[in-house]
């Protein structure tokens, strides 16, 4: 075997006892691998075979509901309706994919109707997102720089909590708020600024302010992480150097906290993409999302394919956006995030930290 | 003549109004929810006195105690199966630092693909594979994919735990004559103990809050507590709502509190 524990160095200890380098791994599997080197991926009793069997159990519950059903559902986008709302069975595949027809749902999604969905998600999303932007960075530089050290730490945690309540609870707050026998209405009438009650639930307005109310934490964690571990000398050098306020933060400030910024922008927008839970209880017939619509093809409309053609457009989307946030700096800036979900975890325990139900990719 | 201060600052006072600001708006939509579940008013937002009755109409709701029952059992469970099947595979992954093995990339795609993908495709995907087995929709498939979407979180949480570990205490042990077996339950399990902690109190909000998977592979019959506040947001606004968000936000914050308490004596944080 080449390989010689003493290589493994201080981070992986090498394994003493037994086993060293053995290779193990399912036949003809790729992914077999060595031992864990016996540092804290630990070496549980099993030994060239632990590794696989420690992952076993992952990889056939997630092969099982989770690969499965997704390979099962791209079958799915490319079959046809049936007429009670089932599949229409193929009698001749080859045919069937030569003629073309199991790209019918992917064209179906091109109709103008279903395109300014499309183009709402993502300017509702964009518009979440660059809203997130204006409140977060503000309040993350406050906390980040201005915030005493000793409060910090309730400071970020008080970010963090509204995470951990009920999401739909949150969203109903703003429906008890919004409505027109609504709190803001109520008051509004009872100051004389209105003389009859606004309109305010079921808008797309509501549904923004849903949006951005949801989401927000997650622009302030990273913006915060990143603008935490500044160093501030260089914005004293920036001013010693004559730059004046506004020059410091857009030239110093701004670039550096710009994988926080990556991160904050990809946890806000690709989560405002899918989402149909806001519209749905904030907005009206015309806020109608990608994500309602997907879910609209499964539970009422009865119509499969193009639910499972849109559910894989949403996909590619939010792969894509993802690659792109990632090769935009925040891949390898220790997934700003990351540190985002860290530095709230200092402040408000380690639960708090890993506490971004929905947002781990930033491990990524 | 005078330096300008180091280092240059924002307004402060303006900044600080922004936070102030920021803050308020995290939290007067809950507070005002909170505030009104106690009004006597069952239409309108006016404040027609305090009452308790909410609560007695929410406590005596068969339907709710039955969807809170469903809820506890499913997140019960689901955190029990995840944080097993999680930490084992957290387990598997190599220390970090060590040259990668291959595969490794592939177990670390497979966990983190649950997490990336939008919940509404993860909840069409599995009710397509339970309608292609002409599964009926029960508490069983709930369980199943609240299992499914948790296994990443728990298995990212407690790796990043491990990787934070200082690998000297494992060799240290070993060289002290500690079987593999001895250093996994003495030395890895306990210093692991905390990111486990916070993976399964992770599982158990995820599970016990999630409506959009939830609703897309619950049967009759299989109702969750999301599921049953859903349908009465859908229905309307009522004062019961609003004594049943503050009930659940109580319990949220009184756990969260334990659990702070709880993990807060651990040394080293491996966010």
């Amino acid at each position: 075997m080449a390989e010689s524990p003493e290589h493994e160095g201080a981070a992986a200890p090498p394994p003493r006892r037994r086993t060293a380098g053995r290779r193990s791994g399912p036949p003809g599997g790729g992914w077999g691998s060595r031992l864990p080197g016996g540092g804290w991926g630990g070496r549980p009793p099993g030994g060239g075979w632990g590794a696989l069997a420690l992952a076993l159990p992952a990889w056939l519950v997630l092969g099982v509901f989770f690969l499965l059903p997704l390979a099962l559902m791209l079958g799915v986008s490319g079959a046809e309706r049936g007429v009670y709302g089932g599949l229409r069975p193929v009698a001749d595949l080859a045919a069937y994919l030569r003629s073309g027809a199991f790209l019918a749902s992917y064209r179906q999604t091109l109709q103008a109707l279903y395109l300014g969905i499309a183009w709402r998600s993502l300017w509702m999303a964009a518009l979440t997102t660059g809203l997130c932007v204006a409140i977060g960075f503000p309040a993350a530089y406050a906390l980040a720089l201005h915030a005493p050290p000793r409060r910090k730490g309730l400071l970020l945690g008080l970010v963090v909590v509204p995470l951990w309540t009920s999401f739909l609870i949150r969203t109903y707050a703003w429906m008890f708020i919004l409505r027109s026998e609504g709190l803001l209405n109520h008051l509004l009438l009872g100051a004389g600024l209105a003389s009859r009650p606004l309109p305010m639930l079921y808008t797309g307005g509501a549904v923004i302010v849903g949006l951005v109310y949801g989401e927000l934490p997650f622009m302030i964690l990273p913006l915060y992480a990143a603008l935490e571990r500044l160093d501030r000398t260089l914005l004293e050098a920036a001013a010693d150097l004559g730059a004046g306020r506004a020059a410091v933060v857009r030239r110093v400030t701004v670039p550096l906290a710009l994988p926080g910024l990556v991160a904050g922008v990809v946890l806000v927008f690709v989560p405002s993409l899918g989402q149909f839970v806001v519209s749905d209880l904030l907005g009206g017939a015309h806020t109608m999302l990608l994500g309602n619509l997907i879910q609209n093809q499964f539970a009422v409309a009865r119509n499969q394919p193009f639910g499972a053609a849109l559910a894989f457009e949403l996909t590619a989307a939010v792969l894509l956006l993802l690659a792109a946030g990632a090769r935009l700096g925040a891949g390898r800036a220790a997934g700003a995030a990351g540190a985002g979900a860290g530095a709230a975890g200092k402040a408000a325990n380690e639960a708090s930290a890993s506490g971004q139900p929905q947002r781990s990719w930033e491990l990524l | 003549m005078t330096h300008p201060p180091h280092p240059p600052r924002w307004p402060r006072a303006l900044l600080a109004a922004h936070t102030a600001a920021v803050y308020l708006f995290l939290y007067l939509p809950i507070a005002v929810l909170m505030a009104f579940s106690f009004n006597r008013a069952r239409q309108t937002a006016a404040w027609e006195g305090f009452t308790l009755s909410w609560y007695g109409e929410m406590l005596r709701d068969e339907r709710l105690l039955g969807a809170v029952r469903n809820s506890l059992v499913i997140a019960a469970l689901a955190t029990v199966l995840a944080t097993v099947i999680g930490t084992m595979a957290a387990l598997a992954f190599a220390p970090a630092g060590s040259r990668p093995r291959r595969g490794r990339g592939a177990t670390e795609v497979l966990l983190l693909l649950p997490v990336i993908l939008p919940e509404v495709v993860l909840g069409a995907a599995l009710l397509t594979l339970f309608g292609a087995w002409r599964l009926r929709l029960s508490l069983a498939t709930v369980l199943i994919a609240h299992v499914v979407f948790s296994i990443s979180y728990v298995a990212l949480v407690v790796r990043a735990r491990l990787a934070g570990l200082d690998p000297a205490l494992a060799e240290a042990a070993r060289d002290l004559g500690a079987g593999s077996w001895e250093v996994f339950r003495r030395i890895t399990l306990p210093l692991a103990l905390p990111g486990i902690a916070a993976g399964a109190l992770l599982v158990f909000t995820l599970s016990i809050d999630d409506y959009v998977v939830t609703s897309f592979v619950a049967g009759a019959g299989a109702t969750t507590l999301p599921l049953y506040v859903y349908s009465l947001l859908k229905a309307g606004v009522t004062p019961e709502i609003n004594a049943v968000s503050t009930a659940l936000l109580a319990v949220t914050v009184a756990l969260i509190a334990a659990a702070h308490r709880l993990l807060r004596h651990e040394p080293g944080s491996a966010g």
